[in-house]
């Protein structure tokens, strides 16, 4: 007689369809209704400033067209420093979407992995390591860019 | 044929059924410390910690640094208990969570003691306590050291993002505990808890795929253990005064309880470390986890109740998910592990 | 008053779609925030991403979508102009200040700031 035969329990206690129910119902789920309006309520204020901040430039004789990367840059400094002030995941943690999509969650992949690796040197951490959370927001644009820019070249 | 000689060459009377082992010699856990960081410091067990760090750094300059300062520390805590020094100790067992186990190993290029380095992931204090025990058994020591360590900022840079990275952990989600704990493994002449006896569990995947379902992926390895252990030594559930599973959180707990109540199981005198080290204010989802989530609450708290006779009998099953970030990145799916051992006193 | 209304309006209600994808599927950050870069250079490609900005200003102009746009219409007015190589040297002629700034600032908050964890 076989090992196997001698265990009746070899099948073990996991029985992937009754698992799959469990996850399905007692798995706890996000609380969704909370998490939509503090992304709406984060991502709408950011995005007030950013309005405000847009304004200001206007407001000084800045043309409507060359406002707009000033007011990037402007968000992106206020979320790097939050983020090296060790603020910015906490809020994160709130709003969620609110910060991660707006450009302040570009800068704060960015500066987070630059300040996390800077105990590796410089070099092969900050240098290196920069972009590793970021890097895949700018190739997929990158390769979207040029497959629509090659076609509107062939289009024109 | 083969299976004949398997089963013959099976020495009779220390095992018992197919994953178990009986202790004769029952080594005796002589002295245990704990250090903990200062979010477990602050928790309900912040009075059983032997030293509690005012920030996560320990003034080192790497949160490796510190993990590693951290186990330092808790072994010499361990040993200063009984009077011992390293010279005392024949073996030292110990593992850790970051990779290639750099804690336990750069922590026994300290200590200078005979090394023995395990990667059991969360399961390690167990997995040691095993391998110590047996150890003991076999006469090839008298004394052993078993440690282990986590770190939580150590941790999340190595397995997920950069600690200063915006994003919402899910619900299901279990903080990565700082702290570390050591254990004095003596034999049966000295005072403490005895190992009565151990099962040493397979790896066990129920296929979950996201990282932070840790509990979920380890809960069935649990089960699996502690119904091996129960039929392999012909006991009830409730023949423990209390059964410890190691850092399964609140979900990976509730999972296990249906797991073992399907099989008719119900465990009564039940409950999971990653749900005692944290007050629910502090925000840590379904709980806490990492190697030193069972060390904090076994060595810290369910220690001392034996030694003051307030538990007799304890099964403590410690659990781990064995992948790495490589594994998951490339979608496999997280297997998982527990070991248990039976106390007495 | 109208712009600050529209920018919290539009801005708000893209962050929700994110976070809809945040916890309604597997997916991680990441993969949300390349997805939302994908889709505002397609919308970019036919124009429609640019009319979003107009109506609500900020609130198209920050989220990580409009990057994309910009990427496309950098490529597409060089291309315009040079042809195909266009693509290439246009890529990065309006985003190159966002790149630009985060790099100097994350690496200049990485001398100044350790993790706090």
């Amino acid at each position: 007689m076989s090992r196997m035969e001698q265990n009746p329990n070899k099948e073990l206690l996991l029985d992937k369809k009754w698992l799959n129910e469990w996850n399905r119902q007692k798995k706890p789920r996000p609380p969704l209704s909370k998490n939509i309006i503090s992304a709406f309520l984060g991502g709408g204020a950011v995005c007030l400033l950013g309005q405000f901040i847009l304004n200001l430039f206007i407001s000084q004789g800045m043309p409507k067209e060359l406002a707009g990367n000033p007011t990037i840059t402007t968000i992106i400094f206020i979320a790097a420093m939050l983020t090296g002030l060790g603020v910015f995941d906490k809020m994160a943690r709130i709003v969620g979407a609110g910060l991660a999509v707006p450009v302040t969650g570009f800068a704060n992949s960015i500066t987070s992995m630059a300040i996390e690796f800077k105990r590796e040197g410089l070099v092969l951490g900050t240098g290196s390591k920069m972009f590793a959370l970021a890097g895949s927001v700018i190739v997929f644009g990158v390769v979207t860019a040029f497959v629509v820019g090659i076609i509107s070249a062939l289009i024109h | 044929m083969a299976e004949t000689v398997t089963e013959k060459i099976r020495p009779v009377g220390k095992r018992a059924g197919n994953q178990s082992m009986i202790m004769e010699k029952k080594a005796v856990l002589a002295a245990a410390a704990t250090v903990a960081g200062p979010k477990e410091g602050s928790g309900p067990l912040a009075e059983h910690y032997d030293r509690i760090y005012p920030d996560n750094l320990l003034k080192e300059g790497s949160f490796e640094k510190a993990e590693r300062r951290m186990l330092e520390e808790t072994c010499f805590l361990a040993l200063g208990k009984l009077g011992l020094s390293p010279d005392d100790i024949d073996f030292f067992i110990a593992g850790d969570l970051l990779n290639q186990i750099i804690s336990s190993s750069f922590c026994a290029r300290k200590l200078a003691l005979p090394f023995l380095g395990i990667y059991g992931a969360c399961s390690s204090l167990v997995e040691g306590l095993s391998l110590g025990a047996m150890l003991l058994e076999g006469n090839f020591a008298g004394r052993i050291l078993v440690a282990t360590s986590s770190h939580n900022c150590s941790s999340e840079r190595q397995y997920r993002y950069p600690t200063e990275y915006g994003f919402q952990r899910p619900g299901y989600s279990q903080q990565t505990v700082t702290g570390a704990g050591a254990v004095v493994l003596g034999s049966s002449l000295e005072e403490g808890p005895r190992i009565e006896s151990i099962t040493i569990g397979k790896v066990v995947d129920p296929e979950i795929k996201d990282p932070y379902n840790m509990g979920m992926a380890m809960a069935p390895a649990a089960a699996d253990t502690i119904y091996r252990h129960l039929t392999d030594l012909g006991r009830d559930a409730d023949y423990y005064q209390l059964i410890l599973t190691g850092d399964l959180g609140e979900v990976g707990k509730q999972l296990n309880e249906d797991i073992l109540a399907r099989k008719g199981l119900n465990l009564l005198n039940y409950t999971d470390c990653g749900i005692q080290l944290y007050y629910p204010h502090q925000k840590v989802h379904a709980g806490a986890s990492g190697c030193a989530c069972c060390a904090l609450f076994f060595l810290g708290k369910v220690y001392k109740d034996m030694l003051e006779k307030r538990l007799g009998r304890v099964l403590f099953v410690a659990t781990g998910a064995l992948h790495s970030t490589t594994t998951y990145q490339q979608g496999e799916s997280i297997p998982a592990i527990a070991h248990a051992v039976a106390l007495e006193i | 008053m109208g712009s600050y209304f529209m920018a919290f309006l539009v801005g708000g209600l893209i962050c929700v779609i994110g976070q809809l994808l945040f916890d309604l599927t597997p997916l991680t950050p990441g993969h949300v925030l390349s997805g939302f870069v994908v889709a505002g250079g397609i919308l970019g490609g036919f124009g429609v991403y640019d009319r979003l900005i107009d109506f609500a200003g900020a609130g198209a102009l920050l989220p990580i979508s409009s990057f994309g746009n910009s990427l496309v219409k950098g490529a597409m007015s060089e291309a315009a102009r040079h042809g195909v190589m266009g693509v290439l040297t246009g890529m990065f002629e309006l985003t190159s200040t966002g790149i630009t700034a985060a790099i100097l600032f994350g690496f200049f908050m990485a001398l100044v700031f350790n993790p706090k964890g």
